[in-house]
């Protein structure tokens, strides 16, 4: 049972009520498949990927993103149970999507990366301490369910 | 494989640090012990107060490490050779894929914190790259 400080639910729930969810979502994917561009294998039917530019503008890319982050909401307003929020998706991320693990934890790091560019000097170290935990748990609690 | 785009960018996105290096390193090391810290265990002779003079000192001698890699991109492996040596047979810290990652992570946060919009998708590509080729690097001796 993973044990959430009154200061880390704080630390989460303010940063997460100035987050524009399809914004960061989107930016965040778009740099997966930036940074690293083996991710793109995943997304073989979202259209052009070709470069750095196509990626960020593709509207693909943008819906999926917004869905990944609307999907990390629900996560945040249920720190106490990731694994039973997660439980479904990581099913479908094993068995349909076959998508390894790592990537989880990839794209839980740019997020932060993400929320450091845009909230710059107040993304304190406390701050990002507690956004890795929570992206951390986030990661294992989609591979919970693999098999 | 660094691109020639990619170094460009490198070495741009260090000229904007302007001298702060012992402040960056610090924040750098300071951020990394607080979010990862089985990373303190390589540590444990330090005084891990903030702003302590060994943080300061130690973040300070490894940005100007890494700055000295950017001024040669071209030949990373003969740049950071002593340090290849250094941390593979004396201080034997964690295969390089595994620790440095949590360091390239926190100087990212780091850079990202300062520049925030500058930090581009083109730069984060980037530094992610240098610091991937940096940590293989090091790893060379190892084994």
């Amino acid at each position: 049972m993973v044990h959430w400080s009154a200061e880390e639910k704080q630390l989460i729930a303010s940063i997460w009520s100035k987050v524009n969810v399809e914004q960061c979502g989107a930016e965040a994917l778009a740099r997966l498949l930036i940074v690293y561009p083996w991710t793109q294998r995943f997304f073989d039917n979202f259209g052009n990927l070709s470069s750095p530019t196509a990626i960020i503008g593709n509207p693909k890319v943008r819906a999926h993103g917004k869905k990944v982050l609307t999907s990390f909401g629900e996560a945040i307003k249920n720190l106490d149970n990731l694994k039973g929020t997660y439980s479904k998706l990581s099913e479908l991320h094993c068995e349909k999507l076959h998508v390894d693990p790592e990537n989880f934890r990839l794209l839980g790091d740019i997020l932060v990366i993400v929320l450091a560019a845009h909230f710059t000097k107040d993304f304190t170290p406390a701050c990002q301490a507690t956004w890795q935990k929570l992206v951390g748990l986030v990661a294992h609690a989609l591979a919970h369910k693999y098999h | 494989m660094l691109t020639a785009e990619d170094k460009k960018l490198i070495q741009q996105t260090w000229g904007k640090l302007g001298g702060a290096e012992e402040e960056i390193g610090a924040e750098a090391l300071w951020r990394m012990f607080h979010s990862y810290p089985p990373t303190k265990t390589y540590f444990p002779h330090f005084d891990m107060s903030q702003g302590s003079d060994q943080i300061r000192g130690h973040g300070k001698k490894v940005v100007v490490a890494l700055g000295n890699a950017i001024k040669n991109l071209d030949n990373l492996s003969q740049a950071l050779s002593e340090l290849s040596n250094l941390h593979a047979y004396n201080l034997r810290v964690d295969p390089p894929g595994f620790s440095l990652q949590f360091l390239s992570q926190c100087l990212q946060v780091v850079l990202a914190t300062r520049l925030g919009k500058e930090y581009s998708p083109e730069v984060h590509s980037a530094v992610d790259k240098f610091m991937s080729a940096v940590a293989s690097v090091l790893a060379e001796k190892y084994r």
